[in-house]
């Protein structure tokens, strides 16, 4: 391989404009955008929805779809044209040459195919291997991104395997005819820290050692800063900023640059300091100190969920008799309480049973055993399919993950804020409904003529609003919030970790607040459970649990957060500080 | 406290429009970016003011009968042609058409309102009731349609009640189905879980919420559905089951003139032929436009 220095870039895209034909007219997606990558570097991508990270990634692929097309520029790819290549030039190239993995992984595999032969099909299709090397290749291709008993595995199906084994299968393909470049599409959104960390490493491991560039498309900072040589900065179908990565930390030229480092929570010290600078509010205050009350607002004791596993009339035949067998406990005996007014992480991965947990105790989901009670009654005592009748109703309310799919797409935003209370509250006159719905809409937020508005006329933040203002249109004393902000980019989710603090302050209420995210709950609440596999690992005081993990999954979920060097860290500064 | 001034994602909304306006801008805009559709509902207007005003529209009597006049050829006189006993063909398509949209709208309104209830209850609650009905809906599926409907109209009698009654039936497990599925999948749905939330009663959630969201889907099927049903009763009264003669009705019209086909007057059955194909083409071409127009996502 050539060692000099100023090489022709591999990848040169210069002042490329995409435009998507809409209803109303051509939308301009993409605007002058000209980024390079060297051989062997790894660029990446930084944008939120809407920038154009993706849609640049597609048009240098050539699989824009059918309404988007590129209107000017040219994108050079070793020394060939591609914005004017034909389509039998790209699809040689697509796999060949240029890679690309998706955000889905199990969508991006073929569900009735067995993950062996996929990798073959791409082998043969380029001819890399003859038919009768194939089948050795694929293995060896799976064991190359460390996938288990490969030769087993080259049967399997996709959905026998994880989110992150999809992935890595997704890589293997990618990676098969050694490409010199990979393009990797929020290749983590969706997977655990823990296995983020797996998947990015494998992918830094492989293209290191291949000599192969990267080009890393996320929406994540932090995920960036660690992986990447150089970042360029979208916002709006430009690039605003283009640096090395450690530049780009230390010295942000960009404003806007330095609104998206601020809203990363991994800095952050309080939720106030996630807003841009020329916004000062003052801190929420601080809740006051309630008349110790003997018992506290939420107490759950051995609580289980059991499911019953999948399996037909010859599973139960062979499993008769042995009840433990045929059912998986979702949930596993877990007891911890919320006083009033506090604020109580639950922190898993997925699949550690934190909604199945959160769905209980909002009585959407009958337990199989163990106590619930709420303000001394006890909730298991009423059946869920009954909950809707209980007094209690108004008091327990939650705000779910994704914004969108939890709004009725028929219903504008102020029909939905208005439904609790005309069942719960039993408010029935129309003037009377309305002026209570435009102050929840101005508590939370939302200009009132978006009010009339139906759900996907709305933005994910605006969507987000709707959804608090609706749960706490009964004003409940105990809110539950399931990943209120895993759909939100990072500068709404400042806005909305802001509001709910607010919220809290002003209304007294506890929050229970279910994620994934350890640095959001850090910011948010004073206690935090970490659950694993139904059971908690670890239950006790946030900065205490993040300061010195006792459990050894606590401190591995902790390490898996991606940590650029250059982000100043929050327990950096105290250190500092102590200093 | 909602100060919050800093909200980046927070535009000035257009101006507030009426209701009304927007649904017409909707309905301007589903017409104007599909011609199909377009096409299709100006042909479906046309049948429409047809079978309102068809007596009034009608140049001769449809029932009138002119002995010198038979088996005459089109004319200026008579556009169609007149049949055997001296009736004006073209009347007499003018004037069935009230009657066969008569018996295929309340057909299909029909097995639209219980199929889909069936359905929904089915896929809602699940259980022994969804099987029940499932196993039920699946006999039906097993016998020819076409042959259970003539079995329902020989058995229970030879009027237009029957005719409907038979067409609706075998039309139910269609709806029964797709409004089964289209509940089921979104019973558990965010939105869902948050009208339960909201205390919403089960019953309530399944009529407010689910089901106007399963309307996109039931609508193509209900379009495509209305132009077998016009076939399944002119097919019904082709082999004399169902309307009597001498009422004007599509089915008869070509069955009458289907004898006469062999010895050269072939305007007998084409015409009422080429009205039943027009509105069956006018009924499928309906779907997707229907679609748009009740899918909220559509909207701007």
């Amino acid at each position: 391989m050539s060692t000099i220095l100023h090489n022709p870039p591999l990848l040169a895209v210069k002042d490329l404009g995409v435009e998507f034909a809409t209803r109303r007219g051509p939308v301009t997606a993409v605007r002058s955008v000209t980024l390079q990558i060297a051989k062997g570097e790894t660029l990446g991508i930084v944008g939120e929805s809407g920038s154009g990270k993706s849609v640049t990634s597609y048009a240098v692929m050539r699989i824009l779809d059918r309404a988007g097309r590129i209107v000017a520029g040219s994108i050079n790819f070793g020394g060939m044209a591609l914005h004017g290549a034909d389509e039998d030039t790209m699809s040689d190239l697509r796999g060949r040459e240029i890679s690309m993995i998706f955000q889905n992984p199990r969508a991006a595999l073929n569900p009735i195919r067995p993950i062996g032969r996929q990798i073959e099909d791409v082998l043969i299709r380029h001819a890399q291997a003859t038919h009768d090397q194939a089948r050795a290749n694929a293995i060896a291709a799976l064991e190359r991104v460390r996938i288990h008993d490969a030769a087993r595995r080259y049967h399997a199906y996709p959905f026998e395997l994880s989110g992150g084994m999809c992935q890595r299968v997704v890589i293997a393909i990618a990676l098969a005819c050694r490409p010199q470049l990979l393009i990797a599409d929020e290749p983590t959104t969706g997977l655990d820290v823990t296995t983020q960390k797996a998947v990015m490493e494998l992918v830094r491991d492989l293209t290191r050692s291949e000599g192969m560039s990267t080009l890393l498309i996320t929406h994540d900072l932090g995920l960036a800063g660690e992986y990447c040589d150089r970042i360029v900065v979208m916002e709006q179908g430009r690039v605003v900023e283009q640096q090395d990565t450690a530049a780009l930390f230390t010295a942000p030229a960009h404003a806007y640059t330095r609104r998206l480092i601020r809203s990363t929570p991994h800095a952050a010290r309080t939720v106030r300091d996630l807003l841009p600078e020329d916004l000062r509010l003052p801190q929420p205050p601080a809740v006051p100190p309630r008349a110790a009350i003997a018992e506290p607002l939420l107490e759950v004791r051995d609580l289980v969920k059991a499911f019953d596993m999948p399996g037909g009339l010859l599973r139960r035949f062979t499993t008769r008799g042995n009840s433990g067998e045929r059912t998986f406990r979702a949930v596993d005996g877990i007891s911890f309480s919320i006083a009033c007014g506090e604020s109580v992480g639950l922190v898993g991965e997925s699949g550690c049973g934190k909604s199945t947990t959160s769905a209980m105790i909002m009585r959407l989901l009958d337990a199989t055993s163990g106590s619930i009670r709420f303000k001394g009654q006890e909730l298991t005592a009423l059946p869920a399919g009954e909950f809707a009748r209980s007094p209690l109703r108004r008091d327990l309310q939650m705000v779910f993950q994704d914004p969108h799919e939890s709004l009725n797409p028929r219903a504008t935003a102020a029909q939905s804020i208005a439904d609790p209370l005309r069942r719960l509250n039993g408010m029935t006159r129309t003037g009377e409904i309305r002026s209570r719905v435009e102050q929840l809409a101005t508590e939370v937020g939302l200009p009132c003529d978006l009010l009339d508005r139906l759900p996907h006329q709305l933005s994910g933040g605006q969507k987000a609003r709707v959804g608090i203002a609706r749960a706490i249109a009964t004003r409940p004393e105990l809110l539950v919030l399931d990943e209120p902000t895993a759909a939100l980019d990072v500068s709404v989710q400042a806005v909305v970790l802001n509001l709910l603090a607010d919220l809290k302050a002003k209304f007294g209420m506890s929050y229970l607040f279910v994620s994934h995210d350890l640095e959001v709950v850090r910011l948010l609440c004073e206690r935090v459970i970490v659950m694993r596999a139904g059971r908690i690992v670890e239950a006790g005081p946030t900065a205490q649990i993040l300061a010195a993990p006792s459990a050894h999954y606590t401190r591995e979920l902790l390490a898996a957060i991606p940590r650029p060097a250059h982000l100043p860290h929050h327990a950096d500064e105290a250190k500092v500080a102590r200093a | 406290m909602a100060d919050l001034t800093y909200s980046p994602q927070l535009a000035a909304g257009a101006a507030p429009r009426s209701a009304l306006a927007r649904g017409y801008a909707h309905f301007r805009y589903v017409m104007t970016a599909n011609p199909v559709t377009f096409l299709a509902f100006l042909l479906l207007a046309g049948m429409i003011v047809v079978a309102l005003f068809g007596p009034l529209l009608a140049p001769h009597d449809p029932l009138a009968t002119l002995a010198d006049q038979a088996l005459k050829p089109p004319s200026a006189a008579h556009w169609f042609g007149t049949d055997h006993l001296g009736r004006d063909v073209f009347s007499r398509v003018i004037v069935a058409t009230r009657l066969d949209l008569l018996i295929s709208v309340s057909a299909v309104a029909m097995s639209f309102v219980c199929g889909a209830t069936l359905g929904a209850f089915a896929g809602y609650w699940g259980g022994w009731f969804d099987k029940l009905s499932g196993r039920l809906l699946d006999t039906i599926m097993a016998f020819p349609l076409f042959v259970l409907a003539m079995g329902i109209v020989a058995a229970a009698g030879n009027t237009i009640q029957n005719i409907v009654i038979a067409t609706a039936i075998i039309n139910l497990p269609f709806y029964a189905r797709v409004a089964r599925a289209e509940v089921s999948i979104r019973r558990n749905a965010g939105y869902v879980q948050a009208a339960r939330l909201s205390g919403n009663s089960e019953i309530r959630i399944l009529l407010m919420q689910i089901l106007p969201n399963t309307l996109p889907p039931m609508m193509v099927q209900l379009s495509l559905n209305m132009g077998w049903a016009i076939l399944n009763a002119a097919g019904l009264s082709f082999i004399g089951l169902g309307v009597r003669p001498p009422t004007a009705e599509w089915g008869i019209m070509v069955a009458e003139g289907a004898n006469y086909i062999v010895s050269g007057e072939w305007w007998l059955a084409l015409f009422p032929g080429a009205a039943l194909m027009l509105a069956v083409f006018t009924f499928n071409l309906l779907g997707d436009g229907l679609r748009d127009l009740v899918d909220p996502q559509r909207r701007t």
